[in-house]
């Protein structure tokens, strides 16, 4: 796209942007409202034994007496001010609660992503560029196994092999408990501890990424415009990467994009697993409290995360592939 | 020494194929500046010769047996190294598809520059792909160099592939239907462009094509092909005009002449009549600009009882749509469309019904325009059973009808993937006929079928509107057709019609600027061919 | 049909997952037969490695048999699979069509509706969802058909929205023909295998969300499921590795089967794209 369209795209793709995260909480709002029972007491996150004072209190403060209108509207009011409710059990608000576990979750999302597109993308090339040969048969194989394999469980053989069949490797944290460490020493310890959760949650996404890689490779090396090139006497490796992994490369970002959402849902599983303490730990935690409030927050942060990272992946696709103002 | 030589020739098929090899003993030569055409119908394998001698045969396509030699070489001994250091520099192709055949993501000068990078002449790319682009005739050539693909037409885009295999001046081009995708005035200007660059370089070339009037345009000899053989070649005026061959006879025979006969007017009472009739398409969703398309307006037209009236234009004219119109597939926003006087446009859904057993269409896509799942007869029959006709009457109507269009009544209850693209066309006109219309509207029913099938299906479409005194809008693209089945023509441009009237006078006399350019392009319009 | 057979026999992984599928089911409708009694009851001593004590694949912290909660958990497993597959097929193929058909701004709702489930995270949705109305079977299988209907929705309006500009339903519509009956023999039939092979894809998935909704406690608490007894294993893998790696095979081999017929399905209906993918896979 030429670059004195890219704020005008910008703005509409923010405007978009703003009305999914709009719908999200108006999703929240549905959810608490459509819960058997007294939403009062899913606010409370207590199942039946809130006292009563307590439950009025809370049904004055979001005008569960008023119409439901004006409940939506107390509700979109406070979480656009960015205030997300209080955990009652864990006496504490729940934006603090998301906030402060934030960074563990971006750390393990972000460098399963990472590892998962890398690999993923390289494995799928290389399986494409050998159709139906032994190395594409071993990839396909590969792929479509961690493809079928339940990321928890996934998780959990990692952890009996590498933890403690052949103590290598931390099971469980984010770092070592009760050691002194300054320094290099707490990234190597962490980058320790990252390794399994990582892989785990990075496995069924290689394998995702490598099919689909494969798949659209396969599929643009057909296109009259790789011929094209052939007619034109480029080499080989050329063709590859300038004409067909680069072409081929789109379908995957959209699917990447579409794939975060599923990413961060993974780490609930991978967090659960290994103890990693992000909010999908927190979300299991609230789970086996009832503590609502907080899977709400979790919900909507988690959400939010994903809108964000589709703005991000629309902004690239933009750079990449001129025709995208065109086909809207 | 010729420049191309290919002798004896022989690719095999891979096994299920309904023949063995794609192309059989095939010898032909190619000298250097002068323009060989290889011609044939779908499937003859002219295209399968081209490939083999660019060396971009695919894998399931091995070449058996035969040689090919340019400039002296092997060409099928080298190795691919050297195979690939011959493409781009002294052998280069175009292909059918402007619209596919350069990468979408890559600047046009880009894709050019290329070719000069690959063979080590990039250093001077910088000052060579404007000039290129220059040579091939594109307007601003550095406005170009920037530009994505998408930006450009087809016609475009076929200048570019052109300057791309022009960029190191190679010995031969191959160009395997260059112009078929394009509209007619765009392939007049690629022929012409495509026979000065080959007399100014004397270069070597040679053209695939299926269509004669195209040889008759541009070829110094020909080749014809019939299913992966060599039938009959020569120079061109000697096999245009004296053709010797069994099948090369009948392929010139089924060319329609395009030469409009004089009809007598027609002064019947008007069937259909279209008075201001406008359609606007607005493209762009919530979010982005818009974009207004005048898909159809200032389009009158009057059609009379027994009369064939030709919509003529090129694609993005407005012809289809317009057509399309009238049966309320697209509807206009404004206009009236009066059938025998009652004005169709605001009809509903259910109010349109009625009409629909008096106006039928015929499609253009035989394979596309029957349901894959359901049965020739089922097919046929379905128009009166959903007006309540018993089925058992409809079916044995099918059989009547599968005869009326010379297919054996056997058909019944077979599926379309079991036809040819001229025996789906046919019972696409059963199926229409099924519903005994008065006003058939054919939407190019001739332009996806080969030139003999064409013929068959046009004499059929003439036999049936006589037999059942038709009324028939015929919308088409190839002005030869038109002349030979047209009472009255309507040419069409950008939405509108700009010119109308008896067949033979438009195309004698014709008044509006586009028609004349249209006449002109017409390929082949200086060769008259033989009656055979 | 025969011919359909044929081109899926071609794709030997495809007949491979059959088989693992029918062996899949055929465990599933004899557990009653195989283990008599309920899963949940004691069957010998806590902890029992595989082998011992008569046990196939060990017995867990209450003594239960494994194999026999991995025989009935596949009736679960099979029926969550099947039975959300077909309410995310129910939603997702009525507004797709509805959006693919009648396109303009019903199209537009729909598939911003659509990108919109798309967009929030399906799994924390699927949490909340089977949280909020109290873990069961029903829950949960409405909860996973909430969160895999989009795609099904996406795929049936693009055919949808492809078929109807094709020549064959415009020559329907000329027939006069009503809308209801183009939409039900028209199209539908000419898009239904791309919904055939997504649906056994989409059993995969399904099973899959089942076993991570078990794992984290909210499978049905009365219902022996895969994900439950790994779930259960989990804190005790250093002392009982057998409680969660055999479930974790089980749960292996179905969606792998599955994911291999849904190949063989997509070879089978649409040769033509079995070509394009190379044909080894």
């Amino acid at each position: 796209m030429e670059a004195s369209k890219l704020p005008g795209f910008l703005l509409r793709r923010m405007v978009k942007a703003a009305i999914v995260v709009l719908a999200i909480v108006v999703c929240n709002f549905l959810l608490v409202h459509a819960a058997p029972g007294d939403p009062a007491s899913v606010i409370a996150g207590q199942s039946g034994v809130a006292d009563a004072v307590f439950l009025e209190q809370l049904r004055r403060q979001f005008g569960l007496d008023q119409p439901l209108y004006v409940q939506l509207w107390i509700y979109l009011k406070s979480v656009l001010s960015l205030d997300l409710g209080f955990s009652h059990r864990q006496q504490a608000p729940v934006a603090q609660l998301v906030l402060e576990r934030l960074p563990a979750t971006l750390l393990l999302t972000g460098a399963a992503f990472a590892f998962a597109l890398a690999a993923g993308v390289t494995l799928g090339a290389l399986a494409a560029q050998r159709v139906g040969r032994w190395a594409d048969s071993v990839i396909t194989v590969v792929a479509l196994t961690f493809y079928a394999t339940p990321l928890f469980w996934v998780g959990l053989m990692l952890v009996l092999v590498f933890s403690v069949w052949l103590e290598w490797l931390p099971s469980f944290g984010m770092s070592s408990v009760g050691v002194e460490m300054q320094g290099l020493e707490v990234v190597w310890d962490v980058a320790q501890h990252l390794l399994l959760p990582a892989l785990t949650l990075g496995l069924f996404y290689l394998a995702v990424y490598a099919r689909l890689t494969r798949a659209t490779m396969l599929e643009v090396a057909d296109q009259d415009f790789v011929k094209t090139a052939r007619a034109k006497g480029v080499p080989e490796g050329r063709i590859l990467r300038a004409h067909v992994l680069r072409n081929a490369l789109l379908p995957v970002i959209t699917f990447a994009g579409i794939q975060a959402g599923q990413l961060l849902g993974g780490s609930i599983l991978v967090e659960t697993v290994f103890a990693w303490p992000g909010i999908g730990r927190l979300a299991f935690e609230a789970l086996l409290a009832r503590d609502y409030p907080v899977l709400l927050g979790v919900f909507f942060c988690t959400s939010v995360m994903v809108v964000l990272f589709n703005l991000l992946t629309d902004l690239l696709y933009a750079v990449i592939d001129p025709r995208v103002e065109v086909a809207g | 020494m010729s420049l191309l030589r290919v002798e004896g020739l022989t690719v095999a098929l891979p096994p299920g194929g309904d023949r063995p090899h794609a192309v059989e003993d095939v010898s032909f030569h190619v000298d250097a500046g002068e323009i060989l055409c290889v011609v044939g119908e779908s499937g003859s394998g002219k295209s399968i010769s081209a490939n083999a001698v660019m060396g971009l045969l695919p894998k399931g396509l091995p070449v058996r047996s035969g040689a090919i030699s340019f400039e002296g070489r092997d060409l099928l001994s080298l190795g691919a190294e050297a195979m690939r250091r011959l493409r781009g520099q002294r052998l280069a192709m175009i292909f059918q598809e402007p619209m596919t055949a350069l990468n979408p993501l890559m600047r046009v000068g880009d894709q050019i520059a290329e070719v000069l990078r690959v063979h080590g002449s990039g250093a001077d790319a910088a000052r060579r792909v404007p000039e290129l682009l220059a040579a091939v005739n594109l307007p601003d050539p550095a406005a170009i160099t920037r530009s994505h693909p998408f930006r450009l037409s087809g016609g475009q885009r076929q200048r570019v592939m052109i300057a791309m295999a022009l960029a190191l001046e190679p010995a031969l081009l191959i160009a395997d239907e260059p112009t078929t995708a394009l509209d007619v005035t765009t392939q007049m200007q690629i022929l012409r462009l495509i026979r000065e660059i080959q007399s100014r370089r004397g270069m070597g070339v040679l053209f695939i094509t299926h269509d004669f009037g195209v040889v008759a345009e541009i070829a110094d000899r020909v080749a014809v092909m019939q299913r992966g053989r060599i039938v009959e070649q020569g120079p061109a005026a000697e096999v245009l005009n004296r053709p010797q061959h069994p099948y090369t006879r009948a392929l010139i025979a089924a060319v329609p002449h395009g030469a409009a006969e004089a009809r007598a007017a027609i002064a019947t009472a008007s069937v259909l009549e279209l008075r201001g009739v406008e359609k606007t398409y607005r493209r762009g969703g919530f979010f982005g600009a818009r974009a207004v398309v005048r898909a159809v307006h200032d389009a009158d037209f009057v059609l009379r009882r027994g009369e064939t009236l030709g919509l003529v234009g090129e694609s993005g004219s407005g012809k289809s749509t317009l057509a399309r119109c009238v049966v309320k597939l697209v509807e206009p926003e404004q206009g009236t469309i009066a059938y025998h006087g009652t004005d169709l446009r605001p009809l509903s859904r259910a109010a349109w019904k009625p009409y629909r057993r008096r106006i039928q269409m015929v499609f253009q896509d035989p394979y596309a325009s029957l349901n894959p799942r359901r049965t020739v007869g089922d097919t046929i029959a379905e128009g009166p059973v959903t007006h309540g006709e018993p089925r058992g009457k409809a079916l044995e109507r099918a059989r009547e009808l599968l005869r009326l269009v010379q297919l054996d009544p056997g058909a019944m209850d077979r599926y379309p993937h079991e036809f040819s693209g001229g025996q789906r066309q046919r019972i696409g006109i059963a199926r229409a006929l099924a519903m005994e219309p008065e006003l058939l509207i054919a939407d190019e029913p001739v332009s996806a079928l080969d030139v003999s099938v064409q013929a068959q299906v046009l004499a059929l479409l003439a036999e049936i509107r006589a037999r059942l005194e038709l009324t028939m809008l015929f919308i088409t693209h190839d002005l030869r057709v038109a002349a030979q089945i047209c009472d009255r023509v309507a040419v069409m441009q950008r939405g509108a019609i700009v010119e109308q009237g008896p067949t033979s006078e438009v195309f004698a006399a014709p008044q509006h600027p586009y028609t004349r350019q249209l006449l002109d392009s017409i390929p082949g319009r200086g060769w008259t061919p033989p009656e055979l | 049909m025969r011919d359909f057979w044929r081109r899926f026999r071609r794709n030997k992984g495809a007949v491979v997952g059959l088989v693992i599928l029918l062996l899949v089911v055929v465990l599933a409708a004899t557990a009653p037969w195989l283990f008599p009694g309920s899963p949940w009851d004691m069957a010998g001593a806590p902890f029992s490695p595989p082998g011992e004590m008569g046990m196939l694949l060990g017995t867990d912290s209450l003594g239960r048999d494994v194999a026999a909660g991995i025989a009935h958990g596949a009736r679960i497993s099979l029926l969550v699979g099947a039975v959300s597959t077909v309410a995310a097929l129910l939603v997702g193929v009525t507004l797709g069509a509805v959006a693919g058909y009648l396109g303009g701004f019903v199209d537009d709702a729909v598939m911003r509706f659509t990108e919109f489930f798309q967009t929030i995270p399906s799994f924390v949705l699927a949490i909340l969802l089977v949280a909020i109305f109290t873990p069961s079977i029903g829950s949960v299988v409405f909860a996973i058909a909430i969160v895999s209907w989009p795609p099904v929705a996406r795929v049936v309006r693009a055919e949808f929205l492809s078929l109807r500009g094709r020549e064959f339903v415009q020559a329907a519509e000329v027939l006069g023909k009503s809308r209801l009956s183009i939409v039900l023999t028209d199209i539908l039939p000419n898009a239904l295998s791309p919904i055939v092979v997504l649906s056994s894809l989409m059993v995969a998935s399904a099973i899959l969300l089942e076993s991570a909704l078990s794992f984290l406690g909210l499978g049905d608490p009365n219902l022996m499921t895969w994900g439950f007894l790994i779930g259960s294993g989990r804190s005790v893998i250093r002392l009982a590795w057998w409680m969660s790696v055999f479930p974790g095979v089980a749960i292996f081999l179905t969606v792998l089967a599955l994911n291999l017929v849904g190949e063989g399905l997509s070879d089978a209906l649409n040769p033509r794209l079995a070509r394009q993918r190379g044909g080894a896979a």
